[in-house]
């Protein structure tokens, strides 16, 4: 069991990468579903081989939110912005793949010294909960487009979820509700930025936005 | 009465020269299914081979004698390495005299003779296929070589024959390493042995062709000998695969049963590996030759990270 749940913590990963050098914003809003909902069978098997039953409910909680919910709502803003064009990065993909890499020896380096006095059995985990994080950041990074950018933060939030899933067996539920809570509510003000941006600048593009001066 | 070694090694350079037009053939029989074109049958490469081995040859005035020896040089490599990759056994007597990185090397003699072949000549073609086959070459040996360092690692040895063993007495499947070490072993199956994202194999368009661009200039024998030896690599790179990752059915001791045991698994495997090819190559278009850097770059990710992912999750 802790195999199976090391192996989707390496798809985690994976898809985290495929999220870093994915041009199109529908491809993107697939990826962070299928992260979502490796992540929420991931708890879930936490759960299972730790025989914590909160984490089921987290699970639940995970593959609601981030897999039917948010995508739902990516997608209607993507549909009603008319965003259909390629992603615009500010590196190219390849070096940006091998700052990834080395994120993720970074991370791997960072949680060392933990991991070995450790005893859960989940430990092994943290080091790529680390590295999703990271990869998040360095997607808001690269992006140019404000939509993407918000795709890494919330790639972003599902690896601290992840890292408190591998390094304590998760957090207590009251916390999560909370979490769960703020994502959604913040994914709603986002669509509402959205809409204003659009309208103000005719684009979601926030180089746009260090033109905001007052006439030269 | 049992079988000498020599005989195992005899009997799979056999398969290897035999079956490899077959597979192609194969491939190609399916290509045409999935497209609705009626195929020309499974034998068909047999015949070009046959046809192109009867015609004389043709050689331009100023070739040198790099020209002249290339075609043998990439056929005896391909045969080399099929006595080293394990086919059909693993208990081979060449095998321990190679490991899989000086397989790498022996692919990467072949596509070096290949390119100064076709600069030999000098023609505007030859060159041009050169450079584009030492551009992808440069980025899909060290993906290859990373690939291989993942399976070694995770399997202990370098040696195809020692890493058999030990997938053979492991009972785990599900390692990520290994995962990611196959997954960027077929990206650049598909690049080393120019199959359609990278270069499209039915193709005679000057503009697109990478590996015929090369060898536009050969004819008769030594042109088949190229083909040959073409197809051939594209069966060895599935062998090794195969050895790496599922080389279950391979036989471990030399006797006719398990031979012939493993013979079977095999054309199954590679009946299997060419449908898997067929959706591949009628999912995707060809790529344009400057998103080949993140292709393979895709490719030496995956490799790293099943790298990574030995030393942090197992």
């Amino acid at each position: 069991m802790a195999q199976i749940s090391s192996f989707l913590a390496a798809i985690v990963l994976l898809t985290a990468f495929g999220m870093l050098v994915q041009r199109r914003v529908y491809g993107l809003i697939n990826l962070f579903a299928w992260q979502g909902l490796f992540l929420s069978i991931n708890t879930a098997i936490v759960g299972y081989i730790t025989n914590r039953h909160h984490l089921y409910i987290s699970s639940i909680l995970t593959l609601s939110l981030k897999v039917v919910l948010l995508p739902y709502i990516l997608h209607i803003l993507i549909v009603r912005l008319k965003i259909r064009k390629e992603v615009e990065t500010v590196m190219n993909i390849p070096s940006t793949m091998f700052i990834g890499i080395a994120l993720v020896i970074f991370s791997y380096y960072l949680t060392e010294p933990i991991t070995e006095h450790s005893t859960l059995i989940t430990r092994s985990t943290l080091a790529v909960a680390l590295a999703t994080v990271m990869i998040g950041l360095l997607m808001m990074i690269t992006r140019r487009h404000a939509v993407t950018q918000i795709i890494g933060f919330l790639a972003m939030e599902n690896g601290l979820f992840f890292a408190a899933t591998s390094a304590t067996y998760g957090m207590p539920l009251v916390v999560e509700l909370g979490v769960a809570l703020d994502v959604l509510i913040a994914a709603f003000i986002f669509g509402i930025f959205f809409f204003h941006i659009h309208t103000t600048f005719d684009s979601l593009d926030v180089e746009q936005m260090a033109r905001l001066k007052e006439g030269d | 009465m049992k079988p000498g070694p020599f005989f195992i090694e005899i009997v799979q350079v056999a398969a290897l020269l035999g079956l490899a037009p077959l597979f192609i053939g194969w491939v190609r029989m399916l290509k045409c299914w999935t497209q609705g074109r009626s195929s020309a049958g499974i034998l068909q490469p047999y015949r070009d081979l046959a046809k192109l081995f009867s015609k004389n040859i043709i050689l331009a005035e100023n070739a040198s004698w790099i020209f002249r020896f290339t075609p043998y040089l990439v056929f005896g490599t391909a045969i080399l390495a099929g006595g080293i990759i394990p086919i059909l056994s693993f208990d081979l007597p060449l095998a321990p005299t190679a490991d899989v990185i000086v397989l790498v090397g022996l692919f990467a003699i072949a596509r070096f003779f290949t390119a100064l072949a076709g600069m030999d000549i000098g023609t505007a073609f030859g060159g041009m296929g050169a450079s584009r086959e030492m551009t992808i070459a440069s980025l899909a040996e060290p993906a290859m070589l990373m690939s291989i360092f993942t399976v070694s690692l995770a399997n202990k040895s370098t040696s195809l024959g020692q890493i058999v063993q030990v997938i053979y007495s492991g009972q785990s499947v599900l390692r990520p390493s290994i995962i990611f070490a196959l997954l960027a072993f077929i990206l650049i199956t598909l690049t080393e042995t120019g199959r359609i994202p990278v270069d499209n194999p039915a193709t005679h368009l000057e503009l697109t062709m990478i590996h015929e661009a090369m060898v536009l200039e050969y004819s008769g024998r030594h042109l088949a000998l190229i083909e040959w030896a073409a197809m051939m690599k594209l069966f060895l790179f599935v062998m090794l695969g195969i050895a790496c990752f599922a080389p279950w059915g391979i036989a471990g001791t030399i006797d006719f049963v398990a031979v012939l045991t493993a013979f079977i698994f095999m054309v199954l495997k590679l009946a299997f590996i060419g449908i898997g090819l067929i959706f591949i190559e009628t999912g995707l278009s060809k790529m344009r030759l400057f998103r080949l850097t993140e292709f393979l770059g895709a490719a030496f990710l995956m490799a790293t990270l099943g790298m990574l992912s030995f030393y942090i999750l197992e």
